[in-house]
């Protein structure tokens, strides 16, 4: 039976920052930078993480489709935010996911994604969402700090409605550090790239990607797309090259998103797939400590998946800033004065949280099945006055995919956040259920009552005693305006 | 059917500490300025109180929990002192446990008192508030303008008002207040602004400005009350009683079903209709001879002329740009500066308001004194306007 992708979705930040603005602010130290200051690179809000992130592609995948028959959530990631507490459960919680599926978080190297991926095919595990995030830091004004990007990709695979086949994989493992991160540093440390392109993509790539194309009785003219992700310019053109491979070489989503470490192979495949016709073959290539390779081949049900944001989508919603301490602020780069209204305590109780854990993640209103409201936050009686009925007859009402407006709002200059300033205000949802939430990613004009909003899953506050960060969801608006 | 407080509580005395920013004096010194005052006023000994009723709200910057602060702080000897909180409700709320008791007849002499002391925080605005340990999960935490702020978002939109057209009524209400604030001894902020200036205040929460938010103060008032009868045996000929007190608190409705608008503070009206009920008042626009309002922001007060039902819904802009709110207008509002100007120290201000109404019905409010009024009323708004408590009271000259 057809093994393979059967749905996909993208995620990119829609903060994005101008390369030169980065390369001007470094000029007086690094003025070479400026030979890689072109396009605009995504960078994560400081309320946005590899989970957060992860969510949010995962519900680009999973629009309109049912979520009670995803059997497994795996997320890869080198930035999960979290060493010791499932990372790949937060995600679920939020999607709403059953309880019984296995989550499983993929780390350890940039392959995750890709090995991932390989793991599923090999096991065959049947409706597997597999999900593969990343928020890198680069130590700034690093080469990398130009480069990354941030980002995420979700695909669920089974048999049924198999929108790209799997045909055949291979790989190898080599003890090639071509840079590194000790698991409490922060930041990577790179070798020369010219042996990295060299003895790393030139070297060992090849012989793997020939090994997948006989497990697939393939040869390298029948493949149309070859994805490789790589942190440096131009490595895939170059490979390319050197497989004598002719077909259309995917782009490293440099201009809008830059590269994001373990998620990058899946994003770029998520971006092929957002615009390969029936019968065309795609190569996926994995490399870290080793390669992987998987082809696939699109089928006829790819022309008849209804279109998500996807990762074309997800690079026309930036909103660009030219501002780096905003940048460098968002990811703790710099610590800047923020007054003594930012010093309260944002430790979380974690017994309290557990009460409510389900119905926060989720985002699980009660309809009281005695008059109907909608209600959230869900106390012991309905709020309804002439209701009043006990909470035992509330059933769950997810609000997340919910039409939801401004009721009204207001901009708040005087409230501590990390990026001010807070707009702030009353959200009212079709099923009538309405709380005030915070709005976000509001672009150059403020919201205003009546505008169309789309909720977002992202981090409440940062608990900096702990660790132990409140996520909740935000509304943004459904529509985005460009400038920022 | 209750028969309600109507005239069954007079003031014996009142007292008000100077607002301000004090950084010469903590909570206990500010207790003891309105408690000297109003004991002075009622012309009692300390020893004649028999019980007391002690308002702080934001104990965080301000004297710690209980009502030990309190009793310490005026060496209450042996007698019940209870402590209350309800947000800026705190002070009409001891007012109300002190004048029930009174009512009641489980003493004769009551105090109500209310101190608080914000500006030992180390910076502007209030405190940063904790709403639990539920609410801190979801619930964005917003600035208490910024709460406000929804007010006049709401108010445009339902009445299609243009922003600027609401900026420049609202400026208004600050600017009255300015101008009253400045004959007020004891307000925080004694000077005149003009409107140039308050248009073009640094932006705090759109469309709230730096001008039209009141002052952070510290301060204290209070009140000692007992019944018509002993009053008129201690020697009072001028009484001046409670004619209402009414709260109403949310039970979460407007910010959590959908029929709220935005526009109006659902507790002020039901609070107000309960009121003038009890104070047998029937039309508060021709009725009422001066009111102490909740004007935390101009919006505030705007919306409150609507929800006390003296301007006709969508009438206030027109009523405060007509000058009916100001000192020689059709209801003078905040006559001693408001939250404005006299200063927003959170548990004294009902107090605070309630004193001025008192000065004014004895006819004791020198520069500030309005011609022979027999009905004043003060409103307090705690928490946000969808989901807080609202206190009324109703003071008048005793039949």
């Amino acid at each position: 039976m057809t093994f393979g992708i059967t749905g996909f979705g993208a995620y990119i930040p829609r903060l994005r920052i101008e390369r030169a603005a980065i390369a001007a602010a470094n000029a007086w130290m690094v003025p070479g930078l400026k030979a890689q200051a072109k396009g605009v690179r995504a960078f994560c809000g400081w309320d946005e993480d590899a989970v957060t992130m992860a969510v949010e592609a995962a519900r680009d995948c999973l629009a309109g489709r049912r979520r009670d028959q995803i059997n497994a959530a795996w997320l890869a990631s080198t930035t999960l935010p979290y060493s010791d507490l499932s990372n790949s459960s937060l995600v679920a919680g939020a999607l709403g996911l059953a309880r019984t599926i296995s989550a499983l978080d993929l780390a350890g190297s940039e392959r995750a994604g890709t090995s991932a991926l390989a793991l599923a095919l090999e096991s065959r595990t049947e409706n597997v969402l597999l999900i593969a995030s990343e928020r890198p830091r680069a130590k700034p004004a690093s080469s990398q700090e130009l480069a990354f990007g941030a980002g995420a990709a979700a695909l669920t695979l089974g048999t049924s409605d198999v929108i790209a086949k799997f045909l055949g994989k291979a790989r190898k493992s080599a003890p090639f550090v071509d840079h590194v991160r000790a698991a409490d540093a922060p930041y990577p440390q790179y070798w020369e790239e010219r042996w990295i392109r060299e003895a790393g993509y030139g070297a060992l790539v090849p012989p793997v990607v020939d090994a997948a194309l006989s497990s697939a009785s393939l040869a390298m003219g029948d493949i149309t797309h070859l994805v490789m992700p790589s942190p440096l310019k131009g490595a895939s053109a170059t490979l390319a090259k050197s497989l004598g491979f002719t077909g259309s070489v995917a782009g490293g989503l440099e201009d809008g998103c830059g590269y994001t470490g373990a998620a990058h192979g899946l994003l770029m495949l998520a971006d092929v797939l957002g615009r390969a016709k029936p019968g065309e073959k795609i190569l996926l290539v994995g490399f870290a400590q080793g390669v992987e390779a998987i082809i696939f081949e699109a089928t006829g049900e790819i022309e008849t998946r209804s279109a998500g944001r996807g990762v074309s989508g997800a690079m026309s919603q930036g909103q660009t800033t030219d501002s780096y301490m905003r940048f460098l602020s968002f990811y703790g780069e710099v610590q800047p004065e923020w007054g003594m209204r930012s010093e309260k305590s944002e430790r979380a109780s974690l017994s309290a949280h557990y009460r409510v854990a389900e119905q926060l993640a989720g985002f699980f209103a009660g309809a009281c099945e005695a008059c109907g409201t909608v209600q959230f936050p869900r106390l012991a009686y309905c709020v309804n006055p002439s209701c009043g009925a006990p909470s035992s007859q509330f059933s769950d009402h997810p609000l997340t995919e919910e039409e939801a407006q401004v009721l009204t709002v207001t901009t708040d200059w005087l409230s501590f956040t990390p990026a001010p300033p807070l707009h702030v205000g009353f959200v009212q949802f079709k099923s009538g259920a309405r709380l005030l939430m915070e709005m976000v990613d509001v672009g150059a004009a403020s919201p205003q009552p009546g505008m169309p909003l789309r909720l977002v899953f992202r981090i409440k506050e940062r608990d900096k005693v702990r660790g132990f960060n409140r996520y909740f969801w935000k509304a943004a608006p459904a529509t985005i305006t460009r400038e920022h | 059917m209750a028969s309600g407080i109507k005239d069954k509580v007079a003031i014996l005395g009142m007292g008000c500490a100077r607002f301000g920013e004090r950084w010469d004096v903590g909570s206990e010194q500010l207790l003891a300025e309105a408690f000297d005052e109003a004991l002075a006023d009622a012309g009692i000994a300390k020893n004649q109180i028999d019980a007391a009723w002690y308002g702080a709200s934001l104990d965080s910057v301000n004297v710690g929990n209980s009502a030990i602060p309190a009793s310490t702080a005026l060496r209450l000897d042996g007698i019940p002192v209870s402590r209350m909180e309800n947000m800026c409700a705190t002070g009409t709320e001891t007012l109300r446990g002190a004048a029930y008791a009174v009512a009641s007849g489980a003493v004769d002499i009551a105090l109500a008192i209310g101190v608080e002391k914000l500006k030992d925080t180390g910076f502007g605005g209030l405190p940063i508030p904790y709403k639990g340990t539920l609410n801190d999960l979801w619930l964005p935490l917003v600035s208490a303008p910024a709460g406000f702020a929804q007010l006049a978002s709401g108010y445009r939109a339902k009445h299609r008002i243009a922003p600027a057209e609401l900026k420049r009524a609202m400026a208004h209400v600050s600017w009255k207040s300015h101008q009253n604030g400045a004959l007020s001894e004891k307000a925080h902020l004694r000077k005149a602004i003009s409107m140039d200036t308050i248009l073009n205040a640094p932006m705090i929460a759109e469309p709230l400005g730096l001008f039209d938010c009141c002052g952070v103060s510290d301060g204290a008032a209070a009140a000692i009350v007992t019944t018509p009868e002993i009053a008129r045996s201690l020697g009072k000929r001028d009484l001046v009683t409670i004619k209402a007190i009414q709260l109403s608190i949310s039970s979460g409705q407007e910010s959590t079903m959908s029929d709220w608008d935005g526009s109006y503070v659902r507790n002020t009206r039901i609070a107000a209709k309960k009121a003038y009920t009890e104070a047998g008042i029937t039309d508060p626009r021709t009725q009422l001879s001066l009111m102490e309002v909740h004007d935390c922001f101009s919006i505030t007060e705007l919306v409150t002329m609507e929800d006390l039902f003296v301007s006709p819904e969508g009438g206030a802009i027109g009523d405060v740009l007509d000058g009916f709110f100001d000192r020689s207008g059709g209801v003078p509002c905040q006559i001693d500066g408001g939250l404005k100007c006299f200063g927003h120290p959170v548990a004294a201000s009902g107090l605070r308001m309630a004193y001025e109404g008192y000065q004014q019905l004895l006819g004791r409010a020198g520069a500030r004194q309005l011609p022979s009024p027999s009905l004043a009323l003060t409103h307090n708004l705690g928490g946000v306007p969808y989901l807080g408590v609202a206190a009324i009271s109703i003071l008048g000259l005793a039949p």
